[in-house]
């Protein structure tokens, strides 16, 4: 159990980072994600210029393992390229699905230290909660520049 | 292998003995002999994790008796064949057996009338019936329906559709800080004289409350409105006697009372039913078909169209059979205890919250609560690894979770099998929780 909730995961959880919100104007983008089966919810603001991650912020309730998730989330993603997050999005969901090649990616920063829940088929969808809310976000602010 | 059919559940060494002594209303008799019951519960003997399974969802489902598992199998092996059609052997075997169930449900709750049991794959779909087959023809804007904060989604959102479809009003009787419905408001709201019908849980799934289901009733129809029990905790868990009830619809399934999942009961005035069209159309619900119209079948059949969940309801009258011998009055006194040594051990423990009422009499087998600084998720999965099987989430109980404005709640719910070491098993592995969350 102690290899599930590492202290990392347990820190994140009480101390989590980047959370809040954004001040809106043209640049945010928000989206609010929720699972119905237990209902954890994250609700994620991206600040993205020039397809980079300028700024990211959530504010979300949940179990240790989805809060914990979106926070390390967010800490590896502010001043990515959008394409970078898609990578690590492509990758944090390989090691969730047992990828151990994924979970070695140095990408991942912090993130590895969730590897664990990959054993706990039930929790998968926590740890995935946030990127499920980042990929949604990244889609919406490219739809709008393209728009 | 024993064939079911010659397999009473009187062989079952639990209820050795036990016969002669039967419900005792009013009285919990003798304690159960737990380990005899759990000898007759083969699931219950497994390790989960490297730990013994101790199983504490049965607010979700219960486990099932071997006699159960056997009643279903048997009917498999030696008698499956469609109901009320064919002229065999096999038919006539399948029909007396499927029959002989309805039979079984109606003495249990006390009315004399099998054609008032109609057959539901749960209790949801029981409920559903009645808001659609009565509720489409009776109710017109301005009417209002009764519901409780306490309920299951089952017994609400098919009253929302209802109220959606037909301009009806939905009023609710609220909860008080420990998971009581404030019987004090009912007068109120039945003054306007527009509750036509009133649908309560007799038991809460996420608190345990045992409510006071007759009382609500005799003022409901007071003022002549109808009333619904939702009874999908409360026939397992609380002794059932409709006539004692007072009440004009009662819904359960029979996977939360050692029955199979897949099938429940919709018990009814048959007045009522008569009154009602039929919740679908198709087989086995007609009297005859023309190109364009057909007439219906006598009840109970108006209401089961298809081929019916048979080995289901043959099941589910095993369970019956079961719990019977056992006695519902000594079932609730002995999961009473239980929930007794539970919120004892709790109370002691910092950081823990309990919901519902103070006094365990007036609970079933449920305790919901929550640890300071843990998500419920994280106690589940924890007890999980040391073989404890609990529910945490909001239990399809939102407006619950909303009143005490919680998202979840960690909840272990009891049944006759579990035991006192069980107790202090989950007690144990909370305290691994703590160690892990601090």
């Amino acid at each position: 159990m102690k290899a599930l909730y590492q202290q990392l995961i347990l820190d994140h959880y009480r101390n989590p980072r980047n959370r809040g919100e954004l001040e809106e104007d043209g640049s945010t983008v928000e989206i609010h994600v929720r699972n119905p089966t237990c209902g954890d919810e994250i609700r994620l603001q991206l600040r993205v210029e020039e397809d980079r991650i300028q700024d990211i912020k959530f504010l979300g309730d949940g179990c240790s393992i989805s809060q914990a998730a979106v926070s390390m989330m967010t800490t590896i993603l502010k001043g990515k390229e959008l394409d970078e997050a898609f990578g690590v999005t492509r990758r944090f969901t390989g090691m969730m699905h047992g990828d151990e090649e994924a979970a070695r990616d140095p990408a991942l920063g912090n993130l590895r230290s969730l590897a664990g829940v990959s054993r706990f088929p039930v929790r998968v969808k926590c740890a995935l909660l946030g990127f499920e809310a980042l990929q949604e976000a990244m889609k919406k602010s490219r739809s709008r520049e393209e728009g | 292998m024993a064939s079911p059919a010659t397999h009473p559940p009187t062989d079952s060494p639990a209820l050795a003995g036990s016969q002669s002594l039967g419900p005792r209303p009013g009285g919990s008799g003798p304690e159960l002999d737990v380990e005899a019951i759990r000898a007759d519960f083969p699931i219950l003997h497994q390790e989960v994790n490297g730990r013994p399974l101790v199983y504490l969802d049965n607010a979700a489902t219960s486990q099932k008796p071997a006699v159960v598992v056997e009643a279903i199998e048997g009917f498999y092996r030696r008698d499956n064949a469609n109901v009320h059609r064919g002229l065999h052997e096999l038919s006539r075997r399948s029909t007396e057996r499927y029959e002989g169930a309805r039979g079984v449900v109606a003495s249990w709750l006390g009315v004399e009338d099998p054609g008032e049991v109609i057959w539901t794959r749960g209790a949801t779909e029981a409920i559903n019936l009645v808001a659609r087959s009565w509720g489409d023809s009776h109710l017109r804007e301005g009417d209002e329906i009764l519901l409780t904060d306490l309920e299951h989604h089952s017994n609400l959102v098919p009253w929302q559709m209802l109220a959606a479809r037909t301009g009806a009003r939905l009023r609710y009787l609220e909860l008080d800080d420990e998971g009581e419905l404030i019987l004090d408001d009912l007068p109120r709201i039945l003054e306007g004289g527009r509750v036509r019908i009133a649908a309560i849980s007799q038991v809460s799934n996420a608190l345990g409350t045992l409510n006071p289901v007759a009382e609500i009733a005799r003022q409901v129809k007071a003022h002549g409105g109808l009333v619904l029990v939702d009874g999908a905790q409360g026939a397992a868990h609380a002794p059932v006697r409709i006539p004692d009830l007072g009440i004009d619809f009662y819904a359960f399934s029979g996977h939360k009372m050692c029955g199979p999942t897949g099938v429940g009961v919709l018990w009814a005035r048959r007045e009522l039913l008569e009154a009602m069209e039929p919740f679908q159309g198709g087989g086995d619900m007609i009297d005859e078909v023309h190109r364009d119209h057909s007439t219906w079948a006598q009840l109970p059949y108006k209401f089961e169209a298809g081929t019916p969940n048979i080995s289901g309801a043959i099941g589910l009258a095993e369970a019956i059979r079961y719990l019977n011998a056992v006695g519902a009055e000594r079932i609730l006194a002995h999961e009473q205890r239980l929930v007794r040594r539970t919120m004892k051990a709790l109370e002691a423990m910092p950081g823990i919250r309990l919901f519902g009422p103070g006094d365990p009499a007036h609970r079933a087998g449920v305790v919901s609560f929550t640890m300071e600084g843990t998500h419920p998720h994280d106690i589940a999965t924890i007890l999980d690894s040391e073989g404890v099987a609990i529910r945490a989430g909001h239990h399809c109980a939102q407006l619950v979770m909303k009143r005490y404005g919680v998202a979840a709640t960690a909840r272990a719910s009891f049944y006759l099998y579990n035991t006192e070491a069980e107790v202090d098993r989950l007690v144990e592995s909370l305290g691994t929780v703590r160690e892990i969350f601090g």
